[in-house]
């Protein structure tokens, strides 16, 4: 009786001595670290797990990685709670879809050294856009440590100074119509000055153009149009359009109208930070993009400092590490859809 | 009036089935398997992805285990999961010192006798309320789980090196309370064949244990077992008895039911699982957002209002309505009473909160337990998905072991599910009010106003169930 009392003590803690290391090694195995320590420096070849849960409560964990230029950098990514989404700014990665209780593997390659933003692709919740962060990649070949400053910071424009049009169309200025005009528009269709001008600004240099005469204010302002039009293309009016969608819609809404999902609570919390910072009651509305009063005296710079830095202290997150100057001047002309007639 | 004496079918009586049964190679095997099942559910919820359909061990625990529990083992087999429940064996091997063999060593245990004033249900109502408070959080949080299961296994291990036998599981266990009251309506008993040799048997191995089997771990004498309430089925007796005189019945069910017992604390425990029900339809079966937030934001102000209402409707509310149901129709004259009426209601008022209430409470337990039958129904078929998702990937790593860990979610036989579910309270409703017809008589009252509260709770969860 003895000798069989043994055995199967024997066995039942063999049992469960062999689940409960089992699955350690399982658990260790999958976050890497019994590798990592093992290879010390190497650690961009282990892959690293990365939690997604809602800003509130944490975010990315870790928020902050480690990558060396050159070396893959390979990614577990997992969602804890909702549906998340990643990508990294700046880069051609497309962005994943992060599923709870799922795994998506990644595997990044920075050419250049820098810091790197990741980001929720998602509408994970009212704080998404807080939900980023950062990838230091060191190594590689140094870039150029001081880059061109963005036009609107070259222009020394004060985004934050109130604008306001005292023309506006009638009717939803039609490039068209502009383009019926047939009118010589060469010295308008400068890159540079389009982007630095506002539409009412050019809108009043085309109407004191002595070699226009006789426009009309709603010609003048299909030619402005016009010339919006010509400096972006289909391919990037719908890159732009992808990027509001993915990135804007939800705050400044579907429409354009600053009535996205998100608008209402993103203002009440700044205006519960506003009000317990300064003991006083303040409303910050969103930006509505079908505001022809706004829009018409923004430029595009203006709107590129917007997207670039963020609001500052409007709720509206800065998007200058996440997206490339190309997609941001996408962006910007897609937001002039709202005032002019593109689709025509 | 029904014959309460109805022929059982002794299943002990098939030589094999009672050989596997006196072993303890089998139960000790499927004890340790199980206790394997509880080691993995732990891990998983501690070390898996924290999204609960997605662990193995919230999967395992609240949708496997739950459904087998409550849909066969308690209704067909009574403490059947009480006789290989992992949870207490490890306390019971270190108090025992052996693992296969039954004889206990001795100094294993401090083997104090439970307190008195604690040796009755009420601490497993107040257990199993505080796990049904914290439900919408356990039920959804891998680590938590983990951590209600660890916990439990303390208790069960700290309380086994205190106290004599399994102080655990008879006086403690939220789980145990339950199946005990409801294992009254299966149709599986362990009694003594002839209470003759008892009286005359001096060593009584049942109770005291002998070479062949371990002293009875729930305290029970079992020539005095007359309801299933407090037997574990842990089958030590029917190894320990000399004189074979113990014997696994198969029987009507609800036998137990007509003899109602007379203890509140029991009465309460019917009574909290009724309200428990009716909660847990309405917070995770409704559409009511507010609730839901309620019950799953812990320690909130909302989450405080949600424990009120849960005490208050479990507590005091049903078996306060129920007391009022059978207060005018306790009209009928006790047998053998005579008198002028407001005398006899005088009697009935006193009598009835505690020894008729009680005994009153019988038919509540059918109502009750297919309440909870119809409820498991609902998530199960919801989520019985889930089941193959989580056996492929466990730990939400992104396994595939078996190739079922992309299914995507689907629910099975929803289309099924209002009629089943109509079925199985209409069941209730009528065995309720058979149990009713046989034992409101013995106390003097009326069945009427049960028929009426049954009537009035199926409606009520019918309403929130569909």
């Amino acid at each position: 009786m003895m000798r069989s009392e043994w055995m199967i003590r024997v066995v039942v803690i063999v049992f469960l001595l062999g689940i409960a290391i089992f699955f350690l090694a399982q658990w260790d195995s999958f976050h890497g670290y019994w590798q990592r320590w093992m290879n010390g420096g190497r650690q961009n070849e282990i892959p690293l797990v990365i939690h997604a849960r809602i800003p509130e409560n944490g975010g990315w964990l870790p928020d902050e990685l480690q990558a060396v230029a050159g070396t893959p950098l390979h990614l577990r990514l997992t969602s804890d709670d909702v549906i998340h989404g990643f990508a990294i700014g700046q880069m051609d990665l497309p962005a994943v879809d992060v599923e709870p209780g799922k795994i998506t593997e990644v595997t990044v390659r920075f050419t250049r050294p820098g810091t790197y933003t990741f980001y929720c692709t998602r509408w994970c919740g009212a704080n998404h856009w807080r939900m980023r962060g950062t990838i230091i990649v060191n190594g590689g070949e140094e870039v150029n440590p001081q880059p061109e400053p963005p036009l609107y910071v070259e222009l020394g424009l004060d985004i934050d100074a109130p604008h306001r049009a005292t023309n506006i169309p009638q009717v939803k200025p039609s490039p068209k119509r502009g383009a019926e005009l047939s009118l010589l528009l060469a010295e308008y269709q400068n890159e540079r000055y389009y982007r630095s001008h506002s539409p009412e600004e050019i809108w009043l240099h085309l109407k004191e153009d002595p070699r226009m005469p006789g426009l009309t204010d709603e010609q003048a302002w299909d030619v402005v149009a016009l010339l919006w039009k010509q400096q972006t293309s289909a391919l990037e009016l719908e890159e732009g359009k992808g990027l509001y969608a993915q990135n804007c819609a939800a705050c400044h809404g579907e429409t354009g109208k600053g009535d996205g999902v998100f608008a209402h609570e993103r203002m009440t919390e700044h205006s519960r930070t506003e009000n317990s910072a300064n003991n006083q009651r303040s409303e910050v509305k969103t930006t509505d993009f079908t505001d022809p009063w706004g829009m018409l005296s923004a430029s595009p710079a203006h709107l590129q400092g917007k997207i670039i830095r963020g609001g500052m202290g409007t709720g509206m997150p800065m998007w200058g590490t996440i997206f490339t100057d190309d997609q941001t001047w996408s962006l910007v002309n897609y937001l002039f859809s709202f005032q002019f007639n593109f689709e025509e | 009036m029904m014959n309460f004496k109805k022929p059982r079918i002794e299943l002990t009586q098939n030589s094999i089935l009672k050989n596997i049964l006196k072993s303890r190679y089998p139960q000790t095997a499927i004890v340790t398997f199980l206790l394997g099942g509880f080691l993995v559910a732990i891990l998983t919820g501690l070390l898996g992805t924290p999204v609960g359909n997605r662990n193995f061990g919230i999967v395992f625990v609240w949708i496997v285990w739950w459904a087998v529990l409550i849909l066969i083992a308690v209704p067909f087999f009574g403490r059947g999961w009480c006789g290989v429940c992992p949870i207490p064996m490890i306390g019971d091997w270190l108090q025992r010192g052996w693992i296969i063999q039954p004889v206990q060593r001795g100094l294993r245990s401090m083997n104090l006798r439970f307190p008195k004033r604690f040796r009755n249900m009420w601490l497993q109502n107040f257990a199993f309320i505080l796990v049904a408070l914290f439900s919408p959080v356990i039920l959804t949080t891998p680590s938590v789980t983990s951590l209600v299961l660890i916990g439990m296994v303390i208790a069960a291990v700290g309380l086994s090196l205190v106290f004599e036998r399994r102080a655990f599981c008879r006086y403690v266990c939220p789980v145990g309370g339950f199946i005990g009251v409801y294992s009254q309506a299966s149709p599986l008993e362990l009694r003594v064949k002839d209470k003759g040799y008892c009286a005359v048997c001096i060593e009584k191995p049942c109770y005291n244990g002998s070479e062949k089997g371990a002293a009875c771990p729930w305290g029970v004498f079992p020539a005095g077992l007359t309801k299933n309430t407090y037997c574990g089925l842990c089958l030590e007796c029917l190894r320990s008895c000399a004189n074979d005189n113990l014997s696994l019945n198969l029987r009507g069910f609800s036998s137990d039911l007509n003899h109602p017992s007379a203890r509140l604390d029991e009465a309460y425990k019917a009574f909290i699982m009724l309200g428990s029900v009716l909660a847990y339809a309405y917070v995770f079966m409704g559409t009511n957002g507010w609730v839901k937030n309620a019950a799953y934001q812990a320690f909130s102000l909302e989450w405080l209002l949600y424990v009120v209402a849960f005490l208050f409707i479990t507590l005091l509310f049903l078996p306060g309505l129920y007391w009022l149901f059978n207060l005018p129709f306790s009209g009928i004259r006790p047998a053998g009473e005579s008198g002028n009426k407001k005398a006899i209601f005088s009697a009935v008022r006193k009598r009835l909160p505690k020894k008729a209430f009680s005994a009153l409470s019988a038919p509540i337990i059918p109502l009750g337990l297919m309440g909870w039958i119809a409820f498991s129904l609902s998530f199960l078929f919801t989520n019985a998905n889930y089941v193959l998702i989580t056996l492929s990937d466990p730990l939400g790593f992104g396994w595939d072991l078996f190739g079922s860990a992309s299914l995507p979610w689907k629910p099975y036989l929803s289309e099924w599910l209002p009629l089943l579910q109509v079925t199985i309270l209409a069941i209730g409703l009528a065995w309720s009010s058979r149990i009713a017809r046989n034992i409101a008589p013995q106390q003097g009252v009326s069945p009427r106003g049960i028929f009426l509260y049954g009537f009035v709770i199926t409606s009520l969860m019918l309403w929130v169930l569909l």
